[in-house]
């Protein structure tokens, strides 16, 4: 009952969306339809999870008065904003005004300055780590430079550093990638079979 | 008169993006608390921001318009089979007891068995079958046509072939990487680490763009003033 | 310390400074940056241009503000070109966050096609934005099917029957192309299941860490045009006549480029000086 019958019921339900595949029926198809509706919703409930589990870490930090407690109450404050701007009655639902001026001039500009950040770490890591030690490294950094050199006017030399990068990106990095691609479509295809079988279940946590 | 008024209130909303790139942006020096109110304050309007969503856009019109009337908030009696994905929905809410999780397994299971069902033949398809058929059938061996270098592109397509096996070599373990077998899967890591050269070389660009953003939009409220 | 020793062992907040001030000297700069369109980028242009008016298109806007440095302008090109070919454009996200930015998108070209091009696209007519669902993967094969399992509604709230041009619009089929933005997974899921299981055709806006790992499926056919990052971006400005953020953001780009070589060819002279005085020494020793 605690961990049969969910196993029972991936392999039933993984087996059913493979014949599905191959045997578009009228019957199976509406099955289907039925299926990735359900999903959807089921993942409506998955995702506020995540929003709850939030608020539980940030409301026992500020119960607890644990470290920079004073962070945690500043989360739960913006997370209260925004619902009680966005939810109606109080907001106007997806068009309510300050909730939408909260997203434009508060999320955005932190979200895409945290990750403008990494600019300058991953220019501080290429100092220091991508140096042509051996050959392979040497490649690696001879591949990058064609690259970067790529963006740069360098008149009469733009055009030949612009058909090597070309055929970089289209032979030698297409193949790499393409093996990579095959390599990850086994896998993902074993896994899968493993979990349908039952032979992988630690997504199913212990007892 | 009112066009003044309103300059005032998206410039004020503009200094007010412009404080959270700035606190955000002296992270560089070192962690600060100004670095730490931005990051937190983040972290509560998402989550805030996405419950919104997640009801306007997900709960009211995939389940909650199914049973019952909108508007009115009646019960409607016509399509009650909405209530399996709402018990399923509600049970994975039961991870946080310790006495009730095991209940959260079975949403979980119909979550794993139907991605993995849908995976195996679609993945099976996108990324093995077509990729095979990208190196042999889609190649087109033409001779006549000059590639890079002057090259003729029937050429280059079999060096193609050549570097996807080589690669592929390198990525097969059940048998020692020596001899010839060694020395195709020494081509084949060559050919790796220029594909994950190119990868940096697009990377230095993807980064410094998100910096550049930021700037752009201190420029303008810069201008404003 | 040695000089080469000092090269190779800079403070990281003097290169963090180095490259903050290039990047910002251009700004006061008067230069351009010509930019060569390459072929992936104009399969797509070339692709819309071909599509007659009133035929449909749909665009997903699937990143998050952490993204957009790259994808905006992308998103504002594409949308640009369609209204100015006054197709019937459906727009959705699959990314979180990506609601407020396909919104903003959608409203700013729309008023900006009604100032410059006379022709005022109007909401569920010309354009529709279908909002946000979770599980992309299951979004993507449900309106493979119908777009009324994931979207029985549109972000606003109403049905998507009630909206003119969504009347007799069922599935992918009726849809010329799918062009979607794209920085995270979502890629994957739309070349899996929406090209592989419903043969849509598909082309990508990438962020510029992504791009390198999708010339496969251009090359194999499974995506028909590939934009990469905010050259990508560019070359579209350039290609659609409106330079715009990203075509700015090239010469920045430039000087942010030639830093970080700077930095790096430094770092390995340091490092080949080091390694030839320690043979030296070796050798004296």
């Amino acid at each position: 009952m605690k961990r049969q019958l969910p196993l029972m019921l991936v392999f039933l339900l993984g087996a059913f969306m493979i014949i599905q595949y191959f045997v578009p029926a009228q019957a199976s198809l509406d099955a289907y339809e039925f299926i990735l509706d359900w999903m959807i919703i089921i993942g409506i409930f998955a995702m506020a999870l995540g929003i709850w589990s939030l608020m539980r870490v940030s409301w026992h930090k500020i119960k607890r008065r644990s470290h920079d407690w004073q962070y945690a109450a500043l989360t739960l404050a913006g997370l209260f904003i925004m619902v009680l701007f966005g939810f109606e009655p109080i907001g106007g639902g997806l068009k309510s005004y300050l909730w939408l001026q909260f997203y434009e001039f508060v999320m955005v500009p932190v979200l895409a300055t945290i990750f403008s950040l990494l600019a300058f770490f991953m220019a501080s890591a290429a100092y220091r780590a991508f140096r042509a030690r051996s050959l392979l490294a040497a490649v690696l950094l001879g591949s990058a430079m064609v690259l970067m050199f790529r963006v740069l006017p360098l008149g009469p030399l733009s055009d030949p550093i612009n058909e090597l990068a070309g055929w970089i990106l289209v032979v030698p990095n297409l193949a790499a990638k393409r093996a990579i691609l095959i390599g990850v479509g086994l896998g993902m295809v074993a896994t899968s079979l493993k979990v349908i079988l039952g032979i992988e279940r630690s997504y199913l946590g212990r007892d | 008169m009112e066009t003044a008024a309103f300059d005032v209130e998206v410039f004020l909303w503009m200094t007010l993006g412009a404080a959270f790139t700035l606190f955000t942006l002296s992270f560089l020096y070192k962690d600060n608390p100004l670095y730490k109110i931005a990051e937190h304050t983040v972290v509560g309007v998402s989550a805030g921001y996405f419950l919104v969503i997640l009801y306007y856009n997900g709960l009211r019109p995939n389940l909650l318009n199914h049973l019952f009337v909108p508007e009115t908030w009646t019960p409607k009696f016509d399509e009650l089979w909405y209530l399996v994905p709402l018990f399923l929905g509600m049970a994975m809410w039961t991870r946080f007891s310790r006495k009730w999780a095991w209940v959260s397994r079975y949403p979980i299971a119909c979550y794993f068995g139907i991605a993995t069902g849908v995976a195996i033949p679609n993945e099976m398809k996108n990324r093995v079958v077509e990729q095979i058929n990208g190196t042999v059938l889609r190649v087109g061996f033409e001779f006549s046509q000059s590639g890079f270098l002057g090259v003729p592109q029937g050429i280059w397509d079999i060096v193609l072939v050549i570097l996807v096996l080589a690669s592929l070599v390198y990525f097969f373990f059940s048998k020692e990487h020596k001899g010839w077998f060694g020395g195709i899967a020494k081509v084949g890591i060559y050919t790796l680490m220029i594909g994950f050269g190119a990868s940096f070389g697009y990377t230095v660009m993807a980064r410094v763009s998100l910096f550049i953003q930021r700037m752009q939009y201190l420029r303008d409220w810069l201008d404003m003033i | 310390m040695t000089f080469h020793e000092r090269m190779i062992t800079l403070d990281r907040r003097w290169i963090f400074l180095t490259l903050a001030v290039f990047v910002i000297i251009p700004f006061f700069l008067e230069f351009d940056i010509p930019v060569t369109v390459s072929k992936e980028v104009r399969d797509i242009y070339d692709f819309i241009e071909g599509l007659e008016a009133g035929d449909y298109i749909l665009v997903g806007i699937d990143y998050d503000p952490n993204a957009m440095a790259e994808l905006h302008p992308m998103s504002y090109a594409i949308i640009k070109q369609c209204f100015a070919k006054k197709l019937k454009v459906i727009t959705l996200t699959l990314s979180q966050y990506g609601a407020g930015m396909a919104e903003q998108v959608v409203r700013d070209v729309a008023d900006s096609t009604r100032i410059y091009h006379g022709f005022e696209p109007v909401y569920g007519e010309d354009y529709v934005f279908l909002g946000y669902r979770p599980y992309y993967a299951f979004v993507i094969l449900g309106m493979g099917r119908d777009f009324r399992i994931p979207f029985p509604q549109d972000y606003y709230g109403t049905d998507l029957d009630s909206l003119p041009m969504m009347r007799g619009i069922r599935n992918y089929d009726q849809v010329e192309c799918v062009i979607d933005m794209n920085g995270g997974t979502v890629a994957d899921a739309w070349v899996s299941y929406g090209n592989g299981r419903y043969n849509v055709k598909l082309a990508f806006g990438l962020t510029g860490v992504m791009a390198a790992d999708f010339y496969p499926f251009y090359q194999s056919g499974q995506i028909f045009g590939l934009m990469g990052g905010m050259k990508g971006a560019a070359e579209y400005e350039q290609l659609v006549d409106k330079p715009g953020p990203a075509k700015e953001a090239m010469k920045m780009q430039v000087f942010a480029h030639i830093v970080i070589i700077v930095f790096i060819g430094m770092a390995n002279i340091g490092f080949f000086l080091g390694r030839r005085s320690r043979t030296k020494a070796g050798e004296v020793l």
